[in-house]
């Protein structure tokens, strides 16, 4: 187990933090996120930063860091509530492809992302099937020289940004195969929309899309390993994404309180705000340990106990989730509801985090199952 | 759940393991587990098989006759010994006193005093808290007036533990009173059978005597027999306070009650089969066993930075405390009624015989893990020393 960051991890994560301090402040962001949510300026700078080559195979362009190496990277990001899709694209749809690097969309997308000029994302979610579905419910049909997609996906992180979706769906043995689908390919429809943290995402409707015949990412007939990978990592993410946030957002809670005055004096120097932001911290070195734990179970999910652990870090990160950004609001009073503070637009990442991929109720239970079981 | 540990680490808990599996007891054993009183001759006597074995003081320098182990293995140590149903080292003068004669006290205090330490051979208490300073420490009023080569000392501690078998007890006196409440304390080494002591129990809620009053009448005490300079005596109480970082957190006893939990869940019996159908008792399991890994994995983390202790002691503390009443809470719930019959005599060898008699002290020991959160310094205060560290 690595507790502490490496060298490396610091100092880019250092560069990144300068790139927050100059080019991605709060207030360009909120322009952004009420505009065209992406920026092509940022996404350039992450990309001379390495962020869009840190997963990628070296064999495809890129620096082949570690999955604890990006994880790290997003920790540092996550403050600036980032609207380009470094989670969607770089770290997710990356390591996607390079768990198949023999495909041909692996080999035709990977140089491209590394260098900042291809943008993909999972395209996983349905309606009523949720992400955890083995089955889902769009359907992968042969045909003489390639594949015939239908159905529906939901909630694909910066649909409208990217070049290629990465698709699961059923094939006729009613295993998951993964598809990499060009976003302007003929019976693609978006209707693309915000979510509360105003990171744009966008419904997916496959209609009779046609697909040459290597298009099939998981050329060894490896979906659902490949599907469970995602997961993990995708849980992993969010609970080292999660932790960034909940440190930036006690940080300025605790010099809020140290600010705001009322009866003359600091309302940091009440007890009872002095404990409130004590508990928070408590709350956030756990979450820390968990997302260490996690990252770490992330790259051996397929045992059972790296499940079980990413099920236990992602309920007790989300639990974190909830109380600091919850108390975060109250502790700013009437300005935490404000738009105009950074603490609302952290809350509501926040809330985003605890509740995609299962909200911390759905994990402890999990948890609960595995105990049983064991 | 486990958190993999590094090479070194697993292949020292192994080493530990085996020395528990041969070393250990089978009547100290039996007693730890079930929650049952010890008496005074468990503690000593298990002190002085670790001794023998060279493991008599795990936090100690080799130089002092320690075992020189790392931050890791001490709390590795504390952990194994603790789920394997070891007695707990009395720290008072292991992890208390030690450090501060380490550090402040004279070449012959430390000559004559550290050796007895180590074996168990001399039963050291604490003698800080009063009647009227607990949390406000400072303001103790035990004095403390200088007589030639003796200090004469009056007044009253309490909340000894296990005072009642001690044969010296360290204390914070007053030893000038005109100055501010921090500078006018002194540390004195007082001897337990000097006259004009009276050692009264306090019972408390559990029916235990676990604590006591200590009355000092007119008190000699040796000068020679304080440690540090005269007045300085906060210093040196604030360096022992700072200075007990391993097993703080308890993550040992915590893993012990879980499977104890456990034991109990997995009874053939009504009861057993009641909580296996019980979806909400197995997500409060779950939600323990959580916590659980996250105060581990906090506590592992915060090990790896050097230097002594800051208020990460102040984190574990609180969140250990809470860990280990919410476990004895949720035992006694799984116990049910069983765990309402108080202060019946337990079996002949002084563990229970039968697992009735075992449920029967889970209401006792949930009483007594109330004081978990109140000792050491109140969770309060220690949330008054974290929101000073996050710059409040």
């Amino acid at each position: 187990m690595q507790w502490l960051p490496s060298d490396e991890q610091s100092q880019l994560a250092d560069a990144l933090r300068r790139f927050i301090q100059r080019d991605y402040g709060f207030e360009q962001r909120r322009a952004l996120a009420a505009a065209e949510g992406f920026s092509p300026k940022a996404w350039a700078t992450l990309t001379e930063l390495g962020i869009t080559a840190l997963l990628v195979p070296e064999a495809h362009g890129g620096l082949n860091a570690s999955v604890q190496d990006g994880l790290q990277a997003l920790q540092a990001l996550a403050p600036a509530l980032p609207l380009e899709p470094v989670l969607a694209s770089s770290l997710l749809a990356t390591r996607l492809l390079a768990a198949s690097e023999a495909s041909a969309a692996a080999q035709t997308w990977l140089p491209r992302m590394a260098r900042g000029r291809a943008i993909a994302t999972p395209a996983v979610f349905e309606a009523g099937e949720g992400f955890d579905a083995g089955h889902p419910g769009t359907t992968a049909t042969r045909h003489a020289d390639g594949w015939r997609l239908d159905g529906a996906k939901a909630l694909v992180l910066q649909a409208q940004f990217a070049d290629v979706l990465l698709v699961s769906a059923r094939i006729d043995d009613a295993a998951v195969a993964w598809f990499a689908v060009s976003a302007g390919a003929p019976g693609v429809s978006l209707r693309p929309y915000a979510l509360l943290d105003g990171q744009r995402a966008a419904d997916v409707t496959l209609a009779g899309v046609h697909l040459a015949a290597d298009a099939r990412i998981d050329t060894a007939g490896h979906g659902g390993a490949l599907l469970e990978d995602l997961r993990a990592l995708w849980l992993a993410a969010l609970c080292a994404e999660g932790v960034g946030l909940l440190q930036a957002t006690l940080d300025a809670t605790v010099a809020y309180l140290n600010t705001r005055r009322q009866f003359g004096q600091p309302i940091g120097r009440l007890q009872v705000l002095q404990h409130r932001a004590v508990d928070m911290w408590l709350e956030i070195e756990q979450a820390r340990s968990m997302a260490l734990l996690a990252a770490d179970a992330s790259t051996r999910v397929d045992e059972r106990h790296g499940a079980c652990l990413l099920a236990a870090a992602k309920a007790r990160v989300g639990q974190a989730c909830r109380f600091v950004s919850q108390q975060a609001v109250q502790l700013h009073g009437g300005m935490g509801m404000t738009d105009e503070m950074q603490v609302s637009h952290w809350f509501k990442r926040l809330t985003v985090i605890e509740l995609w991929l299962g909200d911390s109720d759905t994990h402890l239970q999990q948890v609960a199952r595995g105990l049983i079981a064991a | 759940m486990d958190i993999d540990l590094a090479p070194e680490h697993a292949a020292f808990r192994t080493e530990v393991r085996a020395f528990l599996a041969a070393a250990l007891p089978a009547q100290i054993r039996r007693k730890m587990l079930c929650g049952s009183r010890l008496e005074k001759e468990d503690l000593a006597g298990w002190q002085r098989i670790l001794h023998a074995h060279g493991w008599g003081a795990p936090n100690w320098s080799q130089d002092y006759g320690g075992t020189g182990w790392s931050p890791v293995q001490q709390v590795l140590f504390d952990e194994e010994c603790a789920r394997a149903g070891a007695p707990p080292q009395l720290p008072f003068g292991l992890k208390m006193l030690a450090p501060v004669l380490m550090r402040f006290g004279s070449e012959a205090q430390r000559r004559t005093l550290l050796p007895d330490i180590a074996s168990g051979a001399a039963w050291w208490c604490q003698g800080y808290s009063e009647p009227g300073s607990g949390s406000d420490l400072a303001s103790l009023k035990t004095r403390a007036l200088r007589d030639g080569d003796d200090y004469i000392v009056t007044g009253q501690k309490t909340w000894t533990t296990l005072g009642q078998y001690a044969d010296w007890i360290f204390c914070l006196v007053r030893t000038d009173v005109t100055a501010k409440p921090q500078q006018g304390i002194s540390f004195l080494l007082i001897d337990m059978r000097s006259p004009g002591i009276t050692v009264r129990p306090i019972i408390t809620l559990d029916g235990e005597h676990e604590v006591n009053e200590i009355w000092f009448d007119a008190v000699r005490v040796p000068v020679v027999n304080r440690v540090g300079e005269e007045n300085q005596g906060w210093t040196v109480a604030k360096y022992l306070l700072g200075h007990e970082r391993s097993g703080i957190a308890g993550v040992g006893i915590v893993k012990r009650d879980m499977a104890r939990l456990k034991d109990i869940v997995a009874r053939a019996d009504a009861g057993g089969r009641r909580l296996r159908a019980d979806a909400l008792f197995a997500v409060r399991v779950a939600q323990l066993e959580i916590d659980l890994l996250a105060l581990e994995a906090t506590q592992l983390r915060m090990l790896q930075h050097a230097g002594p202790p800051g208020p990460e002691s102040s984190m574990l503390k609180v969140l250990g405390s809470e860990l280990q009443q919410r476990l004895s809470e949720l035992l006694m719930h799984a116990a049910g009624e069983r765990a309402l019959p108080f202060g019946l005599a337990v079996g002949a060898a002084g563990a229970p015989a039968t697992l009735h008699q075992e449920d029967q002290l889970l209401g006792a020991q949930y009483a007594n893990r109330r004081k978990l959160s109140i000792f050491g310094g109140s969770n309060e205060i220690q949330k008054n020393i974290l929101a000073r560290a996050l710059g409040l």
